[in-house]
């Protein structure tokens, strides 16, 4: 006779330390390793879609910020570009360099937090996350000088962004500029060829190209499966086209490689900000938008490349104040749905090692 | 085996922290150090001039969250409109400042204070009194006001911080500098 075992069902989460939000995963073990896993979410859904379609369309601004929380200044930027490529509204060249600037600053915090909770995960308990956090402050600092606050910056407007740099700004950008790579270098020396950090993610968590493109992945995850996309490259926005930035891509598409281009990517984009630093024209940072925009009756999908991926606002107008429909394509959604056939035969421990080479905010996911 | 000069790496990493543990620590003894905050900083607290005011309420309609409430009443001596209420429920407040940007008289300030928690929701409700730019009580930030940012004591910043203390050895004795001793300082330039 032989014994016959049922399967193991545990919750993870919704309140975890690993998940990086509220979000819970039904996993199914045999022993130590994962058979099957679901993924469950909407513990953090505060409708923001629907929300905004009783705002003004320069009221929604403040809750885009609350959609990636810890990329806030990208969320603004995704937004503000599709209801102006809706109204044809123009932005005077000097906003479109400030609007740069942030954006690369932001993908470097953001970057900053997910290296650093993904280390955290690997085993290296908050000592690297310390280091990375410090790095962060400084730009936090720097657009708490520009916007007044730390997270939820509220910076861009329709028309440009809402005040132009302080005196102080540009000394401080310049020696952010001349650290950050000194401050790379040495957590490469931390890290890099670390045997803990390599025995945990190489190898681990391979995601496929075919995986990768079929499951509509973007950003570091896609990238590093070894695919050179990038919507700054394919589908200029803004002023990208101006900027010489590399695409750095990873090969076998495992964590490790997910990490290695999050920090080479950190490299291209302070090259980004010191070619807008040095292109910087003086002049208005804002042009004349009446206060209740109202755009012609039409829709429009502007995308933008984030942190995560590709971030997408579609606007549908009726030609009132607000949108009559507003749907915002999250890469954290849309990446979650390959996290299933990652996870599948690796175990337990190896489950939040994957999940945070993904790079997941809740507050994108749920919306 | 994948890692051909095994320890290698761990040394290299150890040597990192080493260096970080003997040198001068970036964090400050909150609350007895206070660092200043930005200039444009966007505090918990509305202030409203009452000179300013002429009680047109653009504020509470571009305020997308519905937390001021206003109400006036026809002065027929000066021939202007007399503010009776004005009240902002903080409790509901997200603090992004459309109403400050929106004023078109220059009344609504940003406050600078960021130390709002209360025992009471009902004590989140500021009324006209509590947040009148003349009674001098409350300090406006410099959003969406140059000249107010001017006066405000520079932001302190931790890459500043950084670049002096990185050359130095440690030391143990951290420095106590109080916040009335910087902003005296920032008063004095």
């Amino acid at each position: 006779m032989t014994l016959k075992t049922e399967p193991f069902v545990l919750n993870m989460g919704p309140v975890h330390p690993s998940t990086h939000g509220v979000f819970r995963m039904r996993v199914v073990l045999d022993g130590e390793v994962v058979t099957d896993m679901e993924p469950v979410f909407g513990y953090l859904h505060r409708g923001i879609e629907k929300l905004a379609e009783e705002r003004t369309y320069g009221g929604i601004i403040p809750l885009t910020d609350r959609l990636d929380y810890i990329a806030a200044m990208s969320n603004n930027f995704g937004y503000v570009l599709s209801v102006e490529k809706l109204a044809g509204i123009k932005v005077p060249e000097r906003a479109e360099y400030i609007r740069v600037i942030m954006a690369e600053l932001q993908r470097i915090a953001s970057y900053l937090i997910i290296i650093g909770a993904f280390l955290n995960e690997c085993g290296a308990y908050f000592t690297p996350f310390v280091y990375m956090f410090r790095e962060r402050e400084k730009i936090i600092d720097l657009f708490e000088m520009v916007s007044g606050q730390r997270l939820t910056y509220n910076y861009m407007r329709v028309g440009g962004v809402s005040q132009d740099l302080p005196e102080e700004f540009l000394p401080a950008l310049d020696k952010f500029l001349a650290q950050m790579p000194v401050c790379i270098d040495e957590y490469d020396r931390l890290l890099k060829e670390n045997e803990i950090l390599l025995a945990r993610s190489k190898g681990v968590g391979i995601l496929s190209k075919e995986t990768a493109i079929n499951g509509s992945v973007t950003g570091p995850a896609l990238r590093g499966s070894g695919v050179k996309w990038d919507i700054r490259r394919a589908d200029p926005y803004s002023i990208y086209d101006r900027f010489e930035f590399d695409i750095p891509t990873g090969s076998a598409g495992d964590c490790y490689d997910r990490y290695r281009v999050r920090v080479e990517e950190m490299r291209q984009s302070l090259r980004i900000i010191k070619q807008a630093r040095e292109q910087m024209p003086a002049g208005p940072v804002r042009t004349k938008v009446p206060h209740l925009v109202r755009p012609p009756v039409g829709e429009t999908y502007a995308h933008i490349e984030t942190p995560k991926g590709e971030l997408g606002f579609y606007l549908v107008s009726d030609t009132s104040i607000s949108p009559y429909r507003i749907h915002i394509r999250a890469p954290s959604l849309i990446n979650l749905t390959v996290l299933r056939e990652l996870i599948i035969g690796w175990k337990i421990a190896d489950l939040f090692v994957i999940f945070g080479s993904i790079d997941l905010t809740m507050g994108e996911v749920d919306r | 085996m994948k890692f051909e000069n095994y320890g290698r790496g761990i040394a290299k990493g150890m040597s990192v922290t080493i260096k970080h543990l003997l040198r001068h620590p970036t964090v400050s003894q909150y609350p007895e150090q206070r660092l200043n905050t930005s200039r444009r900083i966007r505090g918990n607290e509305l202030i409203w001039s009452k000179e300013k005011c002429t009680g047109c309420a653009t504020c509470a309609k571009t305020c997308h969250e519905g937390a001021i409430e206003i109400e006036t009443s026809p002065n027929l001596v000066n021939n202007k409109y007399e503010v009776e209420k004005y009240q902002v429920d903080t409790g509901y407040c997200i603090m992004c400042g459309l109403c400050v940007e929106a004023c078109p008289f220059e009344a609504l300030f940003m406050g600078t204070t960021y130390e709002a928690a209360k025992y009471r929701r009902d004590e989140l409700v500021q009324e006209k009194e509590d947040m009148m730019l003349e009674a001098g009580v409350k300090q406006p930030s410099g959003y969406f006001y140059p000249d107010y940012a001017a006066a405000l004591p520079r932001q302190t910043l931790l890459i500043e911080r950084i670049t002096e203390e990185q050359m130095k050895p440690a030391k143990m004795e951290p420095k106590t500098e109080t916040k009335t001793e910087k902003t005296a300082e920032a008063e004095k330039k």
